[in-house]
């Protein structure tokens, strides 16, 4: 799956996505044939399962609302212990949990197999805009600068004796937060001049265009496919 | 905060898509004027800085902490025009690098961001600079206050969202007041952190300040006969 060009990756991970997001939420069997296609894939991928589960931490601002969910839904309520909960909310809140958890998964697949460069250049050749894609390969490239730039600067707060603890501390960090805006637009300055000088006519070149075999469209084709079967096996139930 | 896959339904994510890519065009030929051919690396630059910052945690006692979005504060610094393709291209890259908002929710994301919460912020800051008297000085009020209504403006657009495309009833007028409520408070904080930072930008190069050119234009160059001893 590391070697599936970059695009076929995309499309497939829109594909399948699009699909989940269209299952009506009481289809509950659909959902789990969703889930075991989306074990197979990471499994066929070879990225550790631990791994996965650690990068989903991005998951928990909506899994708080889907919690809440139950509570402030409207329609008919039922009693469970010592809570009274709305029963449309419940469908709902297992819904949302588990789309957005299928959506998180196959996501972090394409992730964790990709290259954010190969990535770019997948959307490029999947034809957004090239502006947008070449805005988004400069972002990238220096995405790795920039954060590192402010952690240096922690670095160098916390080194002169500066906790974070209260809302005193907010005009430091704010601080922190301009020099930076300074720092990364300067560098922008002289990169665009760098790059000017060295040819740079508004569009990078392209060293490797991204091309993909029928076979490989069909491999990446597998999984959106499978759930598409699935998808209208259920619908027409 | 990012809409997930899943939560609005499917017409309502395409439609959400349709203008976000509409708006993107938009702001694309704009970006052009305000920027020329250096839009690419520019504003590149200012969305991995958009992107650090989010990362950057202020922390608001017993043991919580928040964070900037970011919306009117890049346009601010940047124009509405290259805001918008900035927060487009940040939850772009959440969305496909960290899995941070969903794929099909992502015209929603951009629609509510990179469209609501930026040109909402700068027309608020346009008006309030409008009012307040033509001064460099009166640039961070005026990023304050449009930092401020940007958020709980794009907290009820999506509730505007929810009640067409939601997947649960829930109580709308419930679920507008929560929302408000929730970001009136997260509007103070992005309203405090935005004037800051703003302001310790524009003491060192308020010519990079875009919201603030206007005003800089009229100033005049003297030169002075005398040196003040």
């Amino acid at each position: 799956m590391h070697l599936l060009p970059a695009h076929t990756k995309i499309a497939a991970l829109l594909c399948f996505v699009l699909v989940v997001v269209a299952t009506p939420a009481q289809a509950t069997w659909a959902f789990a044939v969703y889930a075991a296609l989306l074990v197979v894939a990471v499994r066929a991928s070879g990225v550790p399962f631990g791994y996965m589960g650690r990068r989903m931490v991005v998951e928990v601002p909506f899994v708080l609302f889907a919690v809440l969910m139950p509570f402030v839904a409207a329609g008919p309520r039922v009693h469970w212990g010592p809570l009274s909960l709305s029963e449309p909310g419940l469908l709902g809140a297992r819904g949302l949990l588990v789309k957005g958890t299928l959506g998180v998964v196959a996501s972090l697949l394409l992730a964790s197999t990709t290259e954010p460069s190969d990535v770019v250049a997948g959307l490029d050749r999947l034809r957004l805009p090239h502006q947008l894609v070449e805005i988004m390969s400069f972002m990238v490239r220096y995405l790795e600068v920039v954060t590192g730039e402010l952690a240096r600067m922690k670095v160098a707060r916390e080194s002169r004796g500066f906790r974070p603890r209260s809302l005193g501390s907010w005009p430091v960090l704010a601080s922190t937060a301009g020099a930076l805006f300074i720092r990364s637009y300067e560098r922008g300055e002289r990169i665009h001049l760098a790059m000017v000088s060295r040819g740079y006519t508004g569009r990078l070149p392209v060293a490797h265009p991204l091309s993909a075999s029928v076979a490989q469209w069909r491999l990446a084709a597998t999984v959106p496919a499978a759930a598409l079967v699935t998808f209208l096996v259920a619908v027409s139930r | 905060m990012h809409v997930p896959d899943g939560f609005l339904d499917v017409p309502t994510s395409i439609g959400t898509g349709v203008v976000a890519a509409t708006g993107v065009a938009l702001a694309l030929r704009g970006a052009r004027r305000e920027l020329d051919d250096r839009t690419a690396p520019l504003v590149g630059l200012v969305a991995a800085f958009i992107f650090a910052t989010q990362m950057l945690n202020f922390p608001v006692g017993v043991g919580t902490s928040g964070h900037l979005l970011g919306g009117a504060l890049a346009a601010v610094l940047a124009g509405p025009c290259s805001a918008t393709l900035c927060l487009c291209v940040v939850l772009l890259v959440q969305a496909l690098l960290f899995a941070d908002g969903g794929l099909t929710a992502l015209g929603t994301n951009v629609t509510l961001m990179g469209l609501v919460g930026v040109w909402v912020g700068w027309s608020v800051f346009r008006g309030a600079q409008s009012i307040l008297p033509r001064r460099v000085s009166s640039v961070v009020p005026a990023g304050v206050v449009g930092a401020f209504v940007s958020v709980p403006v794009a907290a009820l657009a999506f509730v505007l969202l929810y009640a067409v495309g939601g997947r649960t009833q829930l109580p709308l007028e419930s679920l507008a007041v929560a929302m408000l409520g929730w970001h009136l408070l997260i509007g103070v904080g992005e309203a405090v952190i935005t004037g800051l930072a703003l302001s310790a930008i524009l003491a060192v190069r308020p010519d990079l300040v875009y919201g603030a050119r206007r005003v800089l234009q009229r100033r005049e160059l003297t030169i002075r006969e005398q040196v003040p001893a």
